[in-house]
C-alpha cells in the first residue's frame, strides 16, 4: 500500500484534512519521514493513529464523507474480489455455490453503488477504487493467497475473512456516528447483510472443506477455523467475553459457556487494524 | 474509571428521565395505537393513584434506557421461543441442528441477561409470553417462527440505532444484531439453502430491512401477553 497515495486522496476528498492536521504539520513531516524507515506493516497503524488526532473532536459533513469513504474503500475490496471469483474459470462450483457467490456479489457491487450515492448526498467525494492484489502480494500477484481464484477451499477462507472483516468494520465507525440518522441507520443495513453473507460462507466452508475444524456460523473465541496465521489479526480479540463491563460467562446463573459468550457478542475492529489487514490486498 | 462505574453513572444520570412517567402521555398515545398497548384486561391498575405505567403491565421508559428495555423485551421473547424449542426439540432432529439451536438459546440468553444487568433497578420485569399458532413439534413451524423472529430482530437493531445517544451502547447493538443476522441467514439456509439474504430482507440496494420500535412492538405484541408502553421511547 502506498501511504502517501492514500494521504494524497484523502487531502482530495477532504480539502481541510492538511488544515485540520496544520498545527500538527511537524507531526506529519516526522510522519512521512518515518514511514520510510519503519516496516511496512506498521505504517497503517502509525496512518490510523495520524488519521484519528487529525479528526479528533470534530463532526459533520467531512467525517460523514470520510467514514463513509472508509466503508466504500472495504466495499470495492470485496465487490472486485466476487466479481473476479466469479470470472474465473472452474473455481465455484456450479449450482448452489455459484448462486451464493452471486448473491453476495450483487449486494456487495450495490453496497458500492449506494456509498457512492451516499457520499455525494453528504457533500463529499468518492475515493477512486483501489487496485488491489487479491494474492495479498502487494501488486506482485505472488503473495500468500496467490492460488485465491484457483482454490476454491483457499477462496472461500479468504472470503469468510473479508466478511468477517467487514463486520468488525463497520463496528469500529459506530460510535462516531451516533446522531448521523438515516446514515447510521443505512451502515447498519449494509452491517448486517455482510454479517448474514459471513453466516452463509462459514456454513460453505464447514459443507465444503476438511481441516476447517468445527467451523459455525457465528466466531467461537477468536478461532477462524482458517490454517493459517496469516489471518488472525481479524479474529484477535473476538474472544472478549465482557461485554461493556459485564461478565457474560455464566451470568445470572445461567450456563453460558466462554465459547457461547464470545459467540453472542462480535466485536468491533479499529480503521488501524483494518487497514493492516487488507493492507497487503491494496497495491 | 471501570466501565460499570461508568455504566452506574450513567444509569443514575437516566434514572429521572425513566422516573417521568406521564400517565397522560400515554393515554393520548394509547388512542393512537391501541394496536399495541392491551388496554381491557389491566383496567384495573388505574385505581391506583401511584401507579406510574398507566393501563400498561411495563413502561420501557424513555432516552437510551427506554431502547435498551426495548431490546431487553426482544431478546426476552427470543430466549423465551428458543429456551422451549430445546426442552422439547422436533421429532427427528439433527444433531447438528439441535446443536446450533442451542447454541442460538445461549447467544439469546446471553442477550437477555445482559441488558437485564445493564439496565437493574430500571429494567422492566419478565414478560409473560403466548405461543398462539406455533407448533413446537413441527419443525416447519419451529424454523418459520425463528426465521420471523430473527428477521424482525435485526431489523429491529437496525431501526433503533439512531435513536441511542451513548456511544457505548451503540456500539453493543451492533455487538448483538450482527450476530442476530448470523442466527437468521442459518435459519434461513437450513430452511432452504442460498436463502440467507434473499431479496425478501435485503432489498436492492443492498440494505437489510430496518424497522421503527413501533412497528416492531406491534409484531411481536402478538406472542407477549404482558401489554407493553413505548410511548415515551424516543421516536425518528
Amino acid at each position: 500500500m502506498n501511504i502517501n497515495h492514500i494521504l494524497n486522496e484523502m487531502n482530495k476528498v477532504d480539502a481541510d484534512l492538511y488544515d485540520r492536521i496544520d498545527t500538527r504539520r511537524s507531526a506529519l513531516r516526522d510522519f512521512a519521514n518515518m514511514s520510510g524507515k519503519v516496516a511496512l506493516a506498521a505504517v497503517p497503524i502509525a496512518f490510523g493513529s495520524l488519521f484519528k488526532k487529525a479528526y479528533a473532536g470534530t463532526t459533520g459533513v467531512a467525517d460523514a464523507a470520510e467514514i463513509l469513504n472508509y466503508a466504500l474503500t472495504l466495499e470495492y475490496l470485496e465487490a472486485e474480489f466476487y466479481s473476479m471469483a466469479l470470472l474465473s474459470p472452474n473455481l465455484i462450483p456450479a449450482g448452489a455455490a455459484s448462486q451464493a457467490i452471486q448473491t453476495i456479489s450483487k449486494h456487495e457491487t450495490a453496497h458500492v453503488n449506494f456509498l457512492i450515492s451516499a457520499i455525494g448526498a453528504v457533500g463529499g467525494t468518492p475515493v477512486d477504487k483501489p487496485t488491489f492484489d487479491f494474492s495479498a502480494g502487494n501488486g506482485t500477484g505472488e503473495g500468500p493467497f496467490k492460488t485465491v481464484f484457483s482454490d476454491f477451499g483457499l477462496f472461500l477462507s479468504v472470503a469468510q475473512t473479508f466478511e468477517d472483516t467487514g463486520v468488525r468494520a463497520y463496528k469500529g465507525r459506530a460510535a462516531e456516528l451516533v446522531g448521523a440518522g438515516a446514515y447510521l441507520t443505512a451502515a447498519l443495513q449494509i452491517h448486517s447483510v455482510e454479517a448474514r453473507h459471513a453466516a452463509h460462507i462459514r456454513q460453505m466452508r464447514k459443507n465444503y472443506g476438511s481441516g476447517v475444524g468445527n467451523v459455525k456460523p457465528w466466531i467461537t473465541g477468536n478461532m477462524s477455523g482458517i490454517n493459517t496465521p496469516l489471518v488472525q489479526p481479524s479474529y484477535n480479540g473476538e474472544d472478549n467475553t465482557t461485554i461493556a463491563g459485564v461478565p457474560i460467562v455464566n451470568i445470572n446463573g445461567f450456563s453460558i459457556s466462554a465459547d457461547a459468550a464470545s459467540e453472542s457478542f462480535d466485536e468491533p475492529l479499529s480503521p488501524a487494524d483494518v487497514l493492516a489487514i487488507i493492507d497487503g490486498f491494496i497495491v | 474509571m471501570p466501565k460499570s462505574q461508568i455504566t452506574q453513572t450513567r444509569m443514575e444520570a437516566n434514572q429521572k428521565e425513566i422516573a417521568q412517567v406521564s400517565r397522560r402521555k400515554f393515554l393520548g398515545f394509547a388512542g393512537a395505537a391501541t394496536g399495541l398497548i392491551v388496554v381491557a384486561s389491566s383496567c384495573n391498575k388505574n385505581d391506583s393513584p401511584t401507579g406510574s405505567t398507566g393501563t400498561a403491565d411495563v413502561d420501557l421508559g424513555s432516552g437510551d434506557f427506554g431502547i435498551l428495555n426495548y431490546a431487553y423485551a426482544l431478546e426476552q421473547l427470543e430466549a423465551a421461543f428458543y429456551t422451549k424449542v430445546i426442552d422439547s426439540p422436533y421429532s427427528g432432529i439433527p444433531a447438528q441442528e439441535l446443536a446450533m439451536l442451542t447454541d442460538i438459546r445461549d447467544h439469546e440468553i446471553a442477550h437477555r441477561e445482559f441488558f437485564k444487568t445493564v439496565l437493574a433497578d430500571k429494567a422492566i420485569g419478565d414478560l409473560e409470553f403466548k405461543w398462539t399458532g406455533i407448533d413446537f413439534a413441527s419443525r416447519d413451524s419451529v424454523l418459520a417462527t425463528a426465521k420471523a423472529f430473527e428477521d424482525l430482530g435485526v431489523a429491529a437493531y437496525n431501526g433503533a440505532g439512531r435513536l441511542i445517544v451513548m456511544a457505548d451502547y451503540l456500539v453493543v447493538a451492533g455487538q448483538i444484531v450482527s450476530v442476530e443476522a448470523r442466527h437468521a441467514a442459518y435459519i434461513r439456509d437450513i430452511i432452504s439453502n442460498g436463502t440467507f439474504a434473499d431479496d425478501t430482507v435485503v432489498d436492492a440496494m443492498g440494505l437489510d430491512g430496518s424497522k421503527k420500535p413501533l412497528e416492531v412492538l406491534e409484531i411481536a405484541s402478538n406472542y407477549i401477553v404482558t401489554t407493553i408502553d413505548a410511548s415515551n421511547l424516543p421516536t425518528y
